[in-house]
């Protein structure tokens, strides 16, 4: 049932034949021909842009109130590309092969190489743009290093590199909204994928500010909303972020890969109460420089200045001294979870681990020192001078943390923990990024395809930029062309009337349940149920019990979920029982699909399935395949298993030690 | 940090939508920790009114962690509230203490109509933008990235331009509801890089013209835009701007 | 963009001020460096305004002065207009204000641009009939010329003896003189600067020199001012 399409021929030559062969739209059909993008992050923005700038009309939706505040604005660290600028052995190759085995080796080799190809060009495009990336002194572009590899390819903008790139592409997006090529639609949610002979023919939106629904047709729907990883209630994501697209799409057909495969990333800020809303993430770059540890004795209870060195214990250069600190993200919280799980957290939680940076301080103001030619220097003025140097670098890091926390990271280290950060699972989707409804496409996180079992640092912009700039306008070409003799459907088809009465009538049912709990209270609860039996590890009791706590959990917002307000009227907590509704079915698959891969990789752990010194153990025998589930009606999934080919890379143990 | 729990009154803006008129409304939050963030109180206060059987206040919020510009909240005279260089989902608790009575009110001007309670219409900024704040380049007319070496000093500069999260504090506190900070920073970014040079004249021209037709009002050089930036961007950038429309407007 | 795009946009409107403004900055400079010359009589008893007298004659008489004089006036006016104009549009955009104002961002002066306009514009009308109305009408219709005096065989308006009628022993014209001055140096302390920003000076080290040089000539010229009609009223010069 699942053909990748996955073009013939060598592994670097695939997709130059592709672009040599698919289909064209000449420009006088492409302006007849609606395409539909949900969602304005990296991905999202992109495709809109760059569709809107080959002449397709573009309908672009987005839930906030400008595109430019998608969550891809969030992301910190940088964007991976195999430049090679720095002369440190990096190729489209390397790239490729990091990225896959990275992955754990879950991930399909061709989409993993194209995305390693295109990676140059989006530097470029995004220079071209007017992106500030940082510079060096002679002008040209800088480079950092970042956790998982060991070549400097990563391009930044302090920590702030996802906002810069995503206002490049809100700009490009701006720039079609302006030549009236993309129509702009914000503070609206798309709640319904509209299918006319098996076909994506649009989409059922919510103005979010009059609660009215809209149709709107589309030749095309593309699906840009992001990951699910609001599922845990506490995440980094942003509090909007949702699967309710993606989950609808879901229930019209589209398979959903790997759901269980969801990255837990290693420095963010602990949860400090039950009223926490959010979590936040501190840059992984920090882990460049800063070193992880916790107190070697069980009960410690010393301030961690006053614990001495020999009492430290820097686990992850004890276990992984190759790699050191810079281990991949899901081997890092790993084995911060074990750290704390044993007993020896720190900070009143005691699920904290300390991220100092005392070292580092000491370190840059030696460097400092001899630069300045200073002569027998103090200890303070060494330690101020290192200070300086580490505020230049990560100032904005450091002031997040202060607020947040109210210490101050110069004096004292941080407290860091592993939180929901990306979900390398999502929609089904073939070498053209459509998923298994012809006509609807998933780009972006939202798609499943390119990470395996763990993305690596620096990767999640660089996908959402190929997919949309450099991979969208080729593949959808292929599909519109054999569109350009069907015209637009009006938008009073039945299909379109139902679809927008189904949409209506769930709406009613959950605005009519009054009950006593409200939808946040659902939210945290369902959290809970994921994040400790579905999260950093997981066996198969735990999941087992996991669906039965979900399935209840479902029954039960379903009969006492409380929504005040009206329909017809802005109402976020009716926009957020949308959503949580969607997490809850979505939980149960996460735990189905989890409890169905008996084996351990990447972002999935299985307490079951661990080498003797606790790594995760791979099942290539039996688990090399992508789990796609087709929706097959309450609590039932089908499962479709698309076999991994590796045909260039040997799959082996990823050993970072 | 010591940690303490609180108790507040909140006189909170309620408008039910455009077209009505609003009014401040009185709430009390008990046992609010000081680790929450201001947002988190809030949460507080709507699962109150949901158990109450009222309506919740509506905001904008979404990222929380200060890089989004969702926010929105006017706190005790200022916007974002009392710390600098924050916005209000990174304002946290301890910044009030016990028996404190907080004003809460949405952005005011008229170029950002409220759409309920706390939450403001600030689409004339995409519009601005759409005006000419962005480069003309199409996907795949990029040469090598490392073609065109840009003076780091301009790139850092052009980057604290960059920074701008567009969520509209420099109209909220300037007593001329201008949204000169804004838009001088977007100019001030393209401006800056040679990529933006070819378009210099007419963007800084219709980016203007649409900031007026989207009734903000002109700038008088207070500095409260640049007081109350979340992202600190410098008020430099307009002078910078107001360089670039005199260059405009010598141009044929 | 026509002349006429500029000059309506909401930055042409600003450059308007920030154009008028210098002038009048630069007016300022020419008027206190005459008006300076009242002190000659504290150090040469036998000046008796002689000096300030003749360079007043000099402005009044020469054609250049005189010209620059109704760009003067045309200065003002559109100094004037504009700020009102502008004030009231701006104030137009805001139809429902703050419940709690937002006040440690800007400085009150900073905020208060239009009243301490209004101010000077009141000061403006009384001094220029205190000065220039006999001085330039002086014996149209039923207006006083001034006394003259004879230097040289060429008769000169006595304009210092017409500021010792105005300031000695006239308490409340010398109050109302001084407290203009205050208006004057918030006005210049905001509004120095405040020009040349909206003239587009962003250069980090010129714009910090002139934010210095703006402060200074805020002090000082107003306290310039300030001291001449005080001069007279504490007798300080005669």
């Amino acid at each position: 049932m699942l053909n990748s399409k996955i073009p013939a021929g060598n592994l670097e030559k695939k997709w130059e034949d592709y672009k040599g062969h698919c289909k064209l739209v000449n420009p006088a059909n492409k302006r007849k021909l609606e395409v539909i993008v949900v969602g304005t992050g990296l991905a999202g923005a992109s495709a809109a842009a760059s569709l809107g700038e080959l002449g397709y009309k573009v309908k672009a939706f987005c839930f906030q109130d400008s595109p430019r505040r998608a969550h891809s604005i969030a992301a910190q660290g940088g964007i991976n590309a195999a430049k090679n600028y720095q002369n440190d052995g990096d190729s489209v190759f390397r790239l490729f092969y990091d990225t896959i085995k990275g992955g754990d080796y879950r991930a399909r080799e061709a989409n993993v190489h194209r995305l390693a190809e295109v990676s140059v060009n989006i530097i470029d495009q995004c220079v071209a743009q007017g992106v500030p990336f940082a510079r060096e002194y002679g002008g040209l572009l800088s480079n950092r290093s970042f956790g998982g590899t060991q070549v400097q390819r990563t391009f930044y903008a302090a920590g702030q590199t996802g906002q810069q790139l995503l206002i490049g592409a809100y700009q490009a997006l701006e720039r079609q909204v302006a030549l009236g090529n993309v129509k702009m639609y914000s503070r609206h949610e798309m709640l319904e994928v509209v299918k006319i002979d098996g076909k994506a023919r649009g989409i059922i939106a919510r103005d979010l500010v009059s609660g009215n629904l809209e149709k709107h047709f589309g030749h095309a729907v593309l699906l840009c909303t992001g990951g699910y990883g609001n599922v845990f209630y506490l995440s980094t994501n942003a509090m909007g972020s949702n699967v309710t697209a993606a989950w609808k799409a879901h229930r019209q057909g589209a398979l959903f890969s790997n759901p269980c495969f969801t990255q837990i990333h290693p420095t963010c800020i602990p949860v400090s109460g039950d009223h926490q809303s959010k979590l936040t993430l501190m840059s992984e770059s920090l882990r460049n420089d800063g070193r992880i540890w916790v107190p070697k004795n069980l009960n410690e209870t010393r301030k961690a200045v006053d614990i001495p060195e020999e009492e430290r214990d820097y686990y992850l250069e004890r276990r992984y001294p190759a790699f050191g600190n810079l281990v991949p993200r899901d081997v890092a919280s790993r084995a911060a979870k074990e750290r704390c799980d044993a007993g020896y957290g720190v900070g009143t939680s005691k699920q904290a681990v300390y991220l100092d940076y005392a070292a580092a301080i000491e370190r840059y103001g030696k460097i400092e020192v001899g630069k300045q030619g200073i002569e027998n220097a103090s200890k303070e003025t060494i330690i101020a001078l290192g200070k300086e140097v580490v505020k230049e670098k990560y100032g904005n890091l450091f002031d997040m943390y202060a607020k947040i926390t109210g210490e101050d990271p110069y004096e004292v280290p941080m407290r860091i923990y592993p939180a929901v950060h990306y979900t390398m699972g999502g929609l089904w989707v073939d070498y053209e990024l459509q998923t298994t409804v012809p006509g609807l496409y998933a780009l972006g996180e939202a798609n499943f395809s390119d990470h395996g079992a763990n993305r690596l640092g620096a990767s999640a912009l660089m996908q959402g930029l190929a997919d949309g700039y450099f991979v969208i306008p080729y593949t959808i070409g292929n599909y519109l062309a054999d569109e350009i003799y069907s015209k637009g459907v009006d938008t009073n088809h039945p299909a379109f009337e139902e679809a927008e009465k189904a949409v209506l009538a769930r709406i009613e049912k959950l605005m009519s349940i009054k009950g006593t709990q409200t939808v946040e209270s659902f939210h945290k609860r369902l959290g809970k149920i994921i994040w400790d039996k579905c999260g950093m590890a997981r066996n198969a009791e735990g999941l087992k019990q996991a669906i039965a706590e979900v399935q209840a959990l479902k029954k039960e917002f379903w009969s006492d979920v409380r929504i005040p307000g009206e329909i017809n009227e802005m109402n976020p907590e009716l926009d957020k029982a949308n959503r949580v509704a969607d997490f809850i079915e979505l939980g149960e698959l996460m735990c189905i699909d989890a409890l169905n891969r008996n084996e351990s990789c990447g972002g999935h752990f299985r307490e079951e399935y661990q080498t003797e010194d606790g790594e995760a153990l791979r099942d290539d025998e039996n688990f090399m395949y992508v789990a796609s589930w087709e929706f097959k009606g309450e609590h039932n999934w089908e499962l479709h298993k698309e076999e991994l080919k590796y045909e260039v890379i040997k799959p082996s143990q990823r050993n970072y030690k | 940090m010591e940690h303490y729990n609180m108790n507040l009154n909140l006189k909170v803006w309620r408008q039910k939508n455009k077209n009505t008129k609003g009014a401040f409304k009185m709430y009390r939050v008990e046992n609010i920790s000081s680790e929450m963030s201001f947002l988190e109180m809030f949460d507080v206060l709507n699962e109150q009114l949901i158990k109450d059987g009222d309506d919740p206040v509506t905001f904008d919020h979404d990222c929380r962690e200060g890089i989004c510009g969702s926010c929105s909240m006017y706190i005790n005279g200022k916007p974002h509230g009392p710390w600098q260089a924050n916005t209000t989902c990174q304002l946290h608790m301890r910044a009030f203490k016990d028996g404190d009575t907080i004003v809460v009110e949405p952005w005011r001007a008229d170029a950002f109509p409220v759409i309920k309670d706390l939450m403001v219409d600030r689409s004339a900024f995409d519009r601005i933008i759409q005006a000419g704040g962005f480069i003309s380049v199409n996907t795949g007319n990029a040469v090598d990235g490392n073609t065109l070496p840009i003076e780091k000093q301009k790139a850092d500069d052009a980057f604290a331009a960059a920074m701008c999260i567009g969520c509209g504090a420099c109209v909220a506190a300037c007593k001329n509801s201008s949204a000169m900070l804004f838009l001088s920073a977007k100019v001030s970014h393209l401006a800056l890089l040679p990529q933006g040079a070819p378009e210099r004249t007419t963007r800084v021209q219709n980016m203007v013209a649409q900031m007026d037709k989207e009734g903000f009002g002109s700038c008088t050089n207070t500095g409260a835009c640049e007081a109350t930036c979340p992202k600190e961007i410098s008020i430099t950038n307009i002078a910078r701007l107001n360089s670039e429309y005199i260059a405009a407007s010598f141009a044929d | 963009m026509t002349w006429k795009q500029v000059f309506t946009s909401s930055v042409g409107k600003k450059l308007v001020m920030g154009f008028t403004g210098i002038f009048l900055v630069l007016f300022l400079i020419v008027h206190v460096g005459l008006n300076a010359c009242i002190w000659a009589a504290a150090y040469d008893p036998n000046d008796q305004g002689e000096m300030f007298n003749k360079a007043a004659h000099f402005m009044g008489s020469n054609v250049l002065p005189r010209i620059l004089e109704i760009g003067l006036f045309a200065g003002f006016f559109l100094h004037i207009f504009q700020g009102y104009l502008l004030t009231l549009e701006n104030r137009k955009k805001r139809s429902i204000g703050y419940a709690v104002a937002y006040a440690d961002g800007s400085k009150w002066y900073s905020r208060s641009m239009a009243i301490l306009g209004t101010l000077l514009l009141m000061f403006l009308v009384m001094h220029i009939y205190h000065f220039w109305t006999p001085s330039r009408l002086g014996g149209i219709g039923n207006i006083q010329p001034l006394a003259e005096v004879e230097y040289n065989g060429v008769m000169h308006h006595n304009l210092y003896a017409e500021m010792r009628n105005v300031f000695v022993g006239n308490t409340l014209i010398v109050a109302l003189y001084v407290l203009a001055c205050g208006s004057l140096a918030y006005h210049l302390l905001h509004g120095f600067s405040s020009a040349f920003k909206t003239l587009g000076i962003h250069n980090k080290k010129i714009s910090g020199l002139i934010n210095c040089v703006g402060v200074g000539f805020a002090i000082i010229v107003p306290l310039l001012f300030a001291l001449m009609p005080l001069s007279f009223y504490f007798g300080w010069i005669n």
